[in-house]
């Protein structure tokens, strides 16, 4: 069982590829087709910067992060809230390949940035409430497997080339 | 982590108000994404005929988990002495791993986002998750 945060346990290792069903894969692609970068990417970043205030560390550059309202208006909080998303949406187009769609991004993640790789979770977590939001009633619980199923598979991608 | 400021406490109460009177609705919806989302939490109901998410047995118990919710808000200035029993009752007889707290919590949040979109704010958001971690801590106190 996870302890650090909820997005669904997945065994992936470098010779085991992720299976998608077609409904996991007409899902993740219709969410992702529906949502607006430039506005779950933000809301789901600055969601994750006050609900887990310990990820504030690596935006120190980034001005003013004093309170909720500060986050949320903070625009180079909404800038790299999109940048994310369009990282995302690299790896919706590569579903068969994330693992090594995401090799570089892990290594800057690790050896440059130095992200604690359980803080993908709780971004993850931030993400699924927002897109849940988003969609309503239309966030099904089959939904919302398939698309935890997708994170939790980023989550893993980011965090492989760390040692 | 789970100590709940006067804050958190005026947050959780004054979103509960207005969220409560759909508390079954939220219980059901946050019982059955459980045994979609995390197939795992099935094997604490393997005595229950129809598993199926949707059944009678999932809503009821869902009704039965909010309430227990509800029951916690009035209680959040001492949910240690509050829940006593509620604890004995999952350390000795149901003996659920607490790392299913965590889970349950998590699709109770994600109801939330479904049900209150505008409501569900960050702020709202910070002390309902923390409200929840404290009532889990206080369930698993009697374990061991």
């Amino acid at each position: 069982m996870p302890e650090n945060s909820v997005s669904a346990d997945l065994q992936t290792g470098s010779d085991k590829m992720v299976e998608w069903t077609d409904f996991e894969r007409d899902t993740i692609k219709d969410i992702f087709s529906r949502i607006e970068y430039d506005v779950v990417g933000p809301a789901a970043l600055a969601r994750c910067l006050v609900v887990y205030p310990w990820t504030q560390r690596y935006f120190s550059g980034f001005g003013n992060l004093y309170n909720a309202a500060a986050i949320k208006g903070n625009p180079m909080v909404s800038k790299h809230g999109t940048t994310i998303m369009h990282g995302l949406d690299r790896a919706v187009k590569n579903l068969d390949d994330i693992e090594n769609t995401y090799t570089e991004l892990s290594v800057l993640h690790s050896e440059k940035l130095h992200v604690d790789p359980d803080n993908f979770k709780l971004l993850a977590d931030c993400l699924t409430i927002v897109v849940a939001a988003q969609l309503g009633k239309e966030f099904t619980g089959e939904v919302q497997a398939a698309f935890q199923k997708f994170l939790a598979v980023v989550v893993s991608s980011l965090g492989r080339q760390y040692h | 982590m789970t100590t709940l400021t006067a804050k958190d406490k005026q947050t959780v109460k004054a979103f509960w108000a207005k969220v409560s009177g759909k508390s079954e609705d939220i219980g059901a919806d946050a019982v059955a994404r459980m045994l979609v989302v995390y197939p795992q939490t099935k094997i604490y109901f393997s005595h229950w005929p129809d598993q199926s998410p949707n059944s009678p047995a999932a809503r009821k118990h869902g009704i039965t988990v909010m309430m227990g919710v509800g029951d916690a808000v009035t209680k959040m200035d001492d949910l240690k002495e509050g829940l006593k029993e509620l604890s004995q009752l999952h350390a000795f007889t149901l003996r659920v791993d607490p790392g299913n707290f965590k889970i349950l919590s998590h699709n109770i949040l994600v109801v939330m986002a479904v049900m209150f979109p505008t409501d569900f704010t960050p702020e709202v958001h910070v002390s309902l998750d923390k409200f929840l971690a404290a009532v889990s801590l206080a369930l698993s106190e009697k374990y061991r």
